[in-house]
């Protein structure tokens, strides 16, 4: 009897080690089990990235649709490239989809934000956004504003 | 002029004595850890006592591991809410609290409690046993008493201490949310939203899981060693078990800084 308590108990720890696992990776780290396969990743060039990093959200009209996955710089034309996985159920985004980095509150996360064209084409694995807006950068915007007081 | 020199000499004589002894103790227990480890498998010693084991370390240890937790996780959200409200961003308190627990908290205090609860009592048992003559018993009948007690217990440690570190850190986020959530009124969605979009399964989850895989090994070996090579009287058992306890708390400190370093890739 004292043995079958003891490995019951052993059982019952066993687990609840597994099931905090799986807790950690669904509801703590967003880990999904329908990751693998059901994403495209297109790509965007922008001239100023202003702190984006990788895992930053990529979101439509506030809606998470993707993430970053890759930042780096174009060594040949001075451009930062940004790689980012975007679900397959959004698989609609027109060729002229516009992409900005946007800030979250005023001292938030930077993510990308898109906004969706007009035009009749998709994009597809690999596809390129042509129409970006880089970063904010408060030290330029302020610098803009000194300059333009400066010559009046 | 003889004395003289000699009054030079003594205090560097103890200090190689000191050494050559510290280092001929770190020998004896590697070769200690890796007779034991080389007898095989976690079952090798029979899967009862495998069992055995991990419910004396493990299961035991839970009620310590859940109620510090839930404390050390209520402490992270009232400090770090009153720290994250000057800013503005009551919203990162989930971040906060969990990316501490799994990386840090988690397995360190897991640690720490664990050499307190289960490492104490590891070498005072083997002491015991020592003491007793048990082991020197179990020489004269041939059987092999590393085999026999060592390894199950090192498996034991090495199995239940991840575990612990699992459910400490799950805990403690629980432990932040309700107060954060309950209590000061930070919003549900943000805490858990903000939460998943920056806590990594393999950068934050796995890696806070082998530093909980290593200090298990490191805190059960340092337990199971002070025991089996402490001075057979209660003099000797008392003075193994502190430093058992002594010991395996700097190790998971020192060792948390070493990991940290190499899993943050700045060293």
């Amino acid at each position: 009897m004292r043995t079958r308590f003891m490995e019951l108990a052993v059982g019952v720890f066993m687990v609840m080690g597994i099931v905090a696992l799986i807790l950690m990776a669904l509801k703590v780290s967003g880990l999904s089990t329908a990751d693998a396969g059901d994403k495209y990743t297109i790509k965007a060039y922008f001239e100023n990235l202003g702190g984006l990093t990788e895992r930053a959200k990529v979101s439509m009209s506030g809606v998470t649709i993707g993430r970053v996955t890759n930042v780096y710089l174009d060594a040949e034309d001075y451009v930062a490239v940004v790689e980012m996985e975007i679900t397959k159920g959004m698989s609609t985004l027109t060729t002229d989809t516009s992409a900005a980095i946007l800030t979250a509150g005023l001292l938030g996360e930077k993510y990308i934000g898109l906004t969706v064209g007009a035009d009749d084409e998709y994009l597809e694995e690999g596809g390129v956004i042509e129409d970006t807006q880089s970063a904010l950068v408060l030290e330029e915007l302020i610098g803009q504003f000194l300059f333009s007081g400066a010559e009046e | 002029m003889l004395n003289l020199i000699n009054k030079i000499l003594d205090p560097i004589q103890a200090l190689g004595q000191a050494a050559l002894a510290s280092l001929q103790a770190f020998g004896r227990a590697g070769v200690f850890l890796a007779s034991s480890i080389m007898w095989g498998g976690p079952g090798s010693a029979g899967f009862g006592d495998l069992v055995k084991q991990i419910y004396s370390i493990g299961v035991r240890s839970l009620s310590i591991i859940i109620v510090a937790g839930f404390f050390v996780g209520m402490v992270l959200g009232l400090q770090g809410y009153t720290i994250l409200s000057d800013f503005g961003s009551e919203a990162a308190l989930g971040t906060m609290v969990s990316l501490t627990l799994l990386r840090e908290l988690g397995p360190v205090v897991t640690g720490l409690l664990f050499a307190g609860r289960a490492g104490s009592a590891l070498t005072a048992e083997i002491g015991l046993m020592k003491a007793t003559e048990q082991i020197s018993a179990m020489e004269m009948m041939g059987i092999d008493p590393l085999k026999r007690i060592i390894t199950p217990r090192l498996w034991g440690g090495f199995i239940a201490m991840p575990i612990l570190g699992l459910i400490f850190s799950l805990v403690g986020i629980w432990g932040g949310a309700y107060v954060g959530i309950n209590m000061l009124g930070v919003d549900e969605g943000a805490y858990w939203g903000n939460m998943q979009a920056s806590v990594g399964f393999y950068d934050d989850v796995l890696k806070g899981v082998v530093k909980s895989l290593v200090f298990g090994l490191v805190v059960t070996w340092i337990a199971v060693y002070q025991g089996f090579d402490s001075i057979p009287t209660s003099e000797g058992i008392s003075s193994a078990t502190t430093k058992t306890v002594v010991l395996a708390s700097l190790a998971v400190l020192g060792l948390d800084f070493i990991l940290t370093a190499i899993m943050l890739g700045s060293i």
